[in-house]
């Protein structure tokens, strides 16, 4: 019963919280679901035995991202009503077509199979918990050059922001 | 609870979590299709990938393997780089035409 709860009650606010994020109206309500989402999330990831995942979830996503957006929200405005004029011929028409094959498709599997996904492989008796000292010793050992290459990909992102907004800046001290 | 004795107990087995993670990217998807502002649409994204994280700690947990949860380390990066360098783009766009919307955006065409 314990299991049920723990996996009801943040899986509710998970779906919540996406729909929150896809249907306000309000950029910081948007935002506000968001973190919803990802919370919750952070919960389900300590109950499938990713502790310190976990806790990078809630430090990096629900923190430093979701600033990262509020920053933006607050800079470009929020009372900018959004444009709801089709500039695409058909666009509505193609998306609604498109959304109900989606979920039929996704209706008919879940209605043939029962929540079964015939996976693969079965459920592994091996059960640990995913500690930083046992993510380091294999992110430091075999996973080694995709760190690397991921580091190389931070510095670039860096200069790329930088760039951008050095160049904006420029542009508007000329004028 | 009387009614737990009648029938079987309910296991939470893998498949609700790849469930769970299937609803939220197909919600992502729609977000993506249906808004138009720019921010939004990032913050689809997000919901994507992370729907994409639930089914990584999933199969690490399943398979007893913990090359899973290094795997979603990776994704966190790049998304953070993502957000970083598209937010970045963002402003700029807002800076020049006061709007953050992406059926304005028919200048970057080729």
């Amino acid at each position: 019963m314990t299991d049920l709860l723990l996996f009801a009650i943040p899986g509710l606010f998970i779906i919540l919280g996406a729909l929150i994020v896809i249907f306000a109206r309000n950029p910081v309500h948007n935002a506000m679901g968001l973190v919803l989402t990802l919370t919750s999330l952070a919960i389900l990831y300590i109950s499938l035995n990713a502790t310190f995942v976990a806790m990078v979830q809630m430090l990096v996503y629900a923190g430093a991202v979701m600033t990262l957006f509020l920053f933006v929200i607050m800079m470009i405005g929020v009372d900018k009503p959004e444009q709801t004029k089709e500039e695409i011929k058909g666009q509505k028409l193609l998306i609604s077509g498109t959304l109900i094959l989606l979920v039929s498709v996704v209706v008919l599997i879940v209605l043939e199979n029962g929540l079964n996904w015939n996976l693969l492989f079965p459920q592994s008796q091996n059960t640990f918990e995913g500690t930083p000292s046992l993510l380091a010793s294999a992110m430091f050992t075999s996973w080694v050059f995709p760190f690397e290459v991921i580091s190389i990909l931070l510095i670039v992102a860096t200069t790329a922001a930088l760039a951008l907004a050095y160049e904006f800046r420029k542009r508007e001290t000329n004028d | 609870m009387s009614l737990g004795k009648e029938r079987p107990m309910i296991e939470v087995t893998s498949d609700w979590y790849l469930t769970l993670s299937a609803i939220l990217f197909s919600i992502g998807f729609l977000g993506m299709m249906i808004r138009k502002n720019a921010l939004i649409m990032f913050m689809c994204i997000e919901l994507m990938l992370n729907a994409v994280n639930l089914t990584f700690i999933t199969a690490s947990n399943h398979l007893g393997l913990v090359d899973g949860q290094i795997a979603v380390f990776f994704v966190l990066v790049v998304a953070a780089a993502e957000v970083v360098v598209g937010l970045a783009i963002i402003v700029s766009i807002f800076k020049k035409q006061e709007s953050a919307s992406v059926d304005m955006l028919s200048s970057s065409k080729g």
